[in-house]
């Protein structure tokens, strides 16, 4: 009996192992935010457009806002700029941008083309902010609530789907829970 | 698309500790980091701290780019092939040339010159970036099934070989003259 059942057993084992492992929904390059439930890393910053400008997310304390991370160098951050001007337009929370790796004049051109969804874009220069929130790439997308907590990450480009359902019920939630 | 649920993530290390337990050389290897992580674990700290308690790491670079303290430059590079380059993700910060990896060592650097301690600067990565960012996991009590799982194999493997070895034994050779009636 045994004879049968314990290779079977592994067997069985062995495919929800790679039932896991090979599944080709899962993105292997998302990885899980060490962050989340942990309070925002506070950054002071320049204005992207205005380097006499200060931007702090410390100013934000007690609201839900939303932090996305991008950068003229990254390509499907042009396609998500449209979604993101569409977000912006239902108001619901402040998008605060972070811009990273990136150059002023460059930066300035993006936002006159494409739109500017930003309530503000704060201007990581030397990269230091973007390691605090612990970026590897753009565009990654942070949810924040009341608490200043980071209650969720997202990576890869923002559809208007995505944030319907990934972000606006978290919001809702963190709206209810107060702050 | 749907990243990896928090209630999933048992299941990565399980599929880690059954990749590394199909080879004996997977646990020699580990054995082996083990060894190293516990050695420079405790090297004193000798930066070059100014009075405001600010750093400047250019200071204590050489035209080279290496720290002039040797003893602060083989840790560096101790710890900057310790950590994973979340970009390429099979390259260390020490191999990459992406600008995050650049970023990164800049910051191992800087932490070095205030005179960190080599696990005060893997936290450092690990509250920001995750466990992930570690190629050898630090042995903890929720690690143990991939530390332990090459020896598990192992001593699994040798218990096979011990029954079938006996089982063989037992059995008659094929060239071994059958006992006539």
């Amino acid at each position: 009996m045994w004879k049968f059942l314990l290779p079977f057993a592994a067997f069985v084992g062995l495919v929800v192992l790679f039932a896991f492992g090979l599944n080709p929904k899962r993105d292997i390059h998302a990885l899980p935010s060490p962050l989340i439930g942990k309070p925002a890393p506070l950054f002071t910053l320049t204005d992207v457009l205005d380097p006499q400008r200060a931007v702090s997310n410390g100013a934000l304390k007690g609201q839900v806002y939303v932090l996305n991370v991008w950068g003229t160098w990254c390509v499907s951050c042009r396609e998500e700029q449209a979604s993101l001007m569409a977000i912006s337009r239902q108001h619901v929370v402040p998008i605060i941008g972070l811009d990273y790796m990136d150059q002023r004049d460059k930066a300035k051109q993006w936002l006159e083309q494409l739109g500017n969804p930003y309530q503000a874009v704060a201007f990581d220069n030397d990269g230091r902010t973007a390691i605090n929130w612990g970026v590897y790439g753009a565009p990654e997308t942070f949810l924040v609530d009341g608490h200043g907590r980071v209650i969720y990450k997202f990576i890869s480009p923002v559809t208007t789907e995505v944030w319907e359902h990934e972000f606006l019920p978290r919001i809702d939630a963190a709206r209810r829970d107060g702050a | 698309m749907k990243r990896g649920a928090p209630g999933a993530l048992p299941l990565a290390p399980l599929a880690s500790a059954f990749a590394l337990a199909l080879a004996f050389v997977g646990a020699l290897a580990c054995v082996g980091s083990a060894k190293t992580l516990a050695a420079n674990g405790a090297t004193a700290a000798n930066g070059a701290v100014s009075a405001g308690g600010a750093v400047d790491a250019r200071a204590a670079v050489d035209i080279n780019g290496q720290l002039k303290d040797p003893a602060l430059q083989s840790r560096f590079e101790h710890i900057t092939k310790q950590l994973r380059c979340v970009v390429c993700q099979n390259e260390s910060i020490a191999d990459s040339n992406v600008e995050l990896a650049g970023d990164l060592r800049r910051q191992v650097r800087e932490m070095l010159v205030a005179g960190k301690s080599n696990d005060a600067i893997f936290g450092f990565m690990t509250d920001r970036y995750g466990e992930f960012v570690r190629f050898s996991p630090p042995l903890e009590p929720k690690t143990l099934l991939i530390w332990g799982a090459p020896f598990f194999m192992l001593l699994l493997g040798g218990f096979i070989i011990y029954r079938v070895v006996r089982q063989r034994s037992r059995m008659p050779l094929d060239d071994e003259p059958t006992p006539g009636p």
